[in-house]
């Protein structure tokens, strides 16, 4: 049984007229130990279907399971990693995670939550910052904190939106080398959230492509069977690698993509009708005679 | 060595200068004793001293001085109800300040937290306090006379009960000062990132927990911006409610001896009321820095 199910999930904001649909019809199923990216434009609503797995939103029709029962708020089980880090500043490092560790888990002694906080901070090679603060912190080491701090919690499920999408690229090999490595530690179920197809390649065991918006869906899965762990100097040489990133793409740049933007604009014509000389001459001050429609044209750009 | 120069032109030399260009403007301001002899209608020489200048009552800066010598070498001096050292004044002044101040600040941030969480209450609160908060200190005093006229409240240990006056010029320092801190709480509240909301949803922490874990820590900074504008507020509101109640103080003194023509001493309260905010401003800023580091 899958352990997280999205089923005819629709969201929209506003109403009415003004109504915005930002996800439609989307179908997903997560099963245990599994490693999905979802790959899309950017401003598709993939923050949105974060929001939405990790129950900070509800869905506007359609349902979520965890583990065939209706997803409860959210919560601890749903460990979420978050584009902007989302530390908090006045906390160093320690207490950052201690914050979610004591929280998640009253019932420990302790010494046993010092541990587990100790234990996920060396995880992410973060042991000599331990006692500073976020904003002393690079950009690649706030994005460990965050790592840690829902790791630490020992969620069923890994959500990460865009993790490494503010790192300059060094970092970001490093850090995607990283989140692996842990991943095929414990073997959580791990949700990744990319605009990178590259990145999705090297880490995910399926990807699922997020069409482009408004009312964006989610393509057909293409899985990436390539034996881990995986080398991201040779990896591009592999026939799956190939296959199934040229799969994506072509769904990212052909059904899935943009639609063609267009642009309505407004015929200027005159708003008097010519006089036709051949009828009845019209009374002295008769009203002139207007046209009754405003014309207007559509033009695709390209 | 070039930059012990800089140091010393920047942050010594100039202020000293500015002191000295205010010196003497004010000297060339103040008048002076001029003593004219002259022979009078019997013959004799007589001497007469005038007063002379562009403002001619105005002490000079040695006048000055010379007259309130006694207040600043004595400062803890106590000669009569009304006749300090400058500093037991400033003391007496302080004191009722800082029940004021504390009045405000126990009050003022949870309405400025009530008022950035629930719009419900701000929009059932807002106009009331845009209508109080520009009212004058002037205008509370004669309030808080008639509030605490019958009130007596005795401190265990105390030697007397609080006064009237004493009452409602707290009453006054509070209900004037407490708006900044009302404000600067309620924006920062409102000015907390979703991201920090999100941790604590996605944490599951529980009311208080998000309100001393989360909330609290994230408006500190805006909280103590507010801490500090109410402390130079009240320092401002308390001279005025001296003045008016004629209590000893250093308002009260300005007051009285404004009524005795003995201006140097008005001037004297001038400075001793500005230099004192000044500390107090620092002082704040300086608490305030230490919250600021996140």
């Amino acid at each position: 049984m899958a352990l997280l199910c999205l089923e005819n999930v629709h969201v929209g904001f506003g109403s009415g007229a003004k109504r915005h649909e930002v996800l439609r019809d989307i179908q997903l199923h997560l099963a245990e130990g599994e490693f999905v990216a979802i790959v899309g434009y950017s401003g598709a609503g993939k923050s949105t279907l974060l929001n939405l797995l990790a129950g900070l939103l509800q869905p506007d029709s359609g349902s979520i399971l965890l583990r065939g029962k209706p997803a409860p708020g959210p919560g601890p089980d749903r460990g979420v990693v978050f584009q902007n880090y989302s530390l908090l500043p006045w906390l160093s490092v320690e207490e950052n995670i201690a914050l979610a560790v004591d929280q998640v888990f009253p019932e420990w002694k302790p010494s046993e939550r010092a541990a587990q906080v100790r234990r996920y901070i060396e995880m992410v090679h973060l042991a000599p910052a331990a006692l500073k603060r976020p904003g002393e912190l690079s950009g690649g080491m706030r994005q460990r904190v965050a790592l840690a701090r829902a790791l630490a919690c020992e969620p069923a499920i890994l959500l990460m939106d865009e993790p490494l999408g503010a790192l300059d690229a060094l970092t970001r090999a490093t850090l995607q080398d990283e989140i692996v490595r842990i991943w095929l530690e414990n073997r959580r179920t791990a949700l990744l959230i990319t605009n990178d197809v590259d990145e999705a390649l090297l880490m995910a065991d399926r990807i699922v492509p997020l069409s482009a918006g408004p009312g964006a869906t989610l393509g057909p899965s293409v899985p990436v069977p390539l034996p881990r762990p995986r080398d991201r100097r040779s990896l591009h040489h592999h026939p799956e690698h190939k296959h199934a990133r040229r799969t994506v793409l072509d769904y990212l740049l052909g059904p899935g993509g943009r639609p063609k933007l267009s642009v309505t604009r407004k015929l200027v014509l005159p708003d008097l009708l010519p006089e036709d000389l051949d009828g009845p001459r019209p009374a002295l001050f008769a009203p002139p005679k207007r046209r009754a429609t405003a014309k207007s044209e559509t033009i695709e750009v390209h | 060595m070039k930059r012990f120069q800089r140091f010393n032109l920047d942050s010594l030399l100039l202020p000293l200068l500015g002191v000295a260009v205010c010196l003497l403007l004010w000297q060339i301001l103040a008048g002076s004793n001029l003593q004219v002899t002259s022979r009078d209608d019997f013959g004799d020489m007589v001497t007469v001293t005038k007063r002379v200048g562009l403002s001619k009552d105005l002490p000079s800066p040695g006048e000055t001085w010379t007259a309130s010598k006694n207040y600043v070498l004595q400062p803890w001096a106590k000669r009569g109800e009304l006749d300090q050292g400058i500093l037991a004044f400033t003391w007496l002044s302080l004191k009722l300040v800082a029940q004021g101040y504390a009045i405000a600040l126990i009050l003022g941030t949870p309405i400025g937290f009530c008022l950035g969480l629930s719009k419900a209450f701000a929009k059932t609160f807002d106009p009331i306090i845009q209508i109080l908060r520009p009212v004058s200190p002037l205008a509370w005093l004669p309030l808080g006379m008639v509030l605490f006229l019958s009130v007596k409240i005795r401190v265990p240990g105390a030697a007397a009960p609080y006064t009237a006056s004493e009452l409602a010029s707290i009453f006054t320092v509070a209900i004037c000062s407490m708006w900044p801190t009302v404000l600067n709480t309620a924006v920062g509240v409102r000015a907390i990132p979703q991201d920090y909301l999100n941790v604590a949803k996605v944490l599951k922490l529980s009311r208080t927990k998000t309100l001393f874990k989360v909330l609290v820590p994230a408006t500190l900074p805006y909280m103590f911006t507010g801490f500090r504008l109410s402390l130079g507020i009240a320092w401002l509101v308390i001279v005025a409610a001296e003045m008016l109640t004629g209590r000893p103080g250093v308002g009260g003194f300005l007051w009285q001896q404004y009524n005795a023509l003995s201006y140097a001493h008005i001037i004297l309260c001038i400075l001793t009321i500005g230099l004192v905010g000044y500390a107090l401003d620092r002082l704040m800023s300086l608490i305030e820095s230490r919250f600021k580091s996140a």
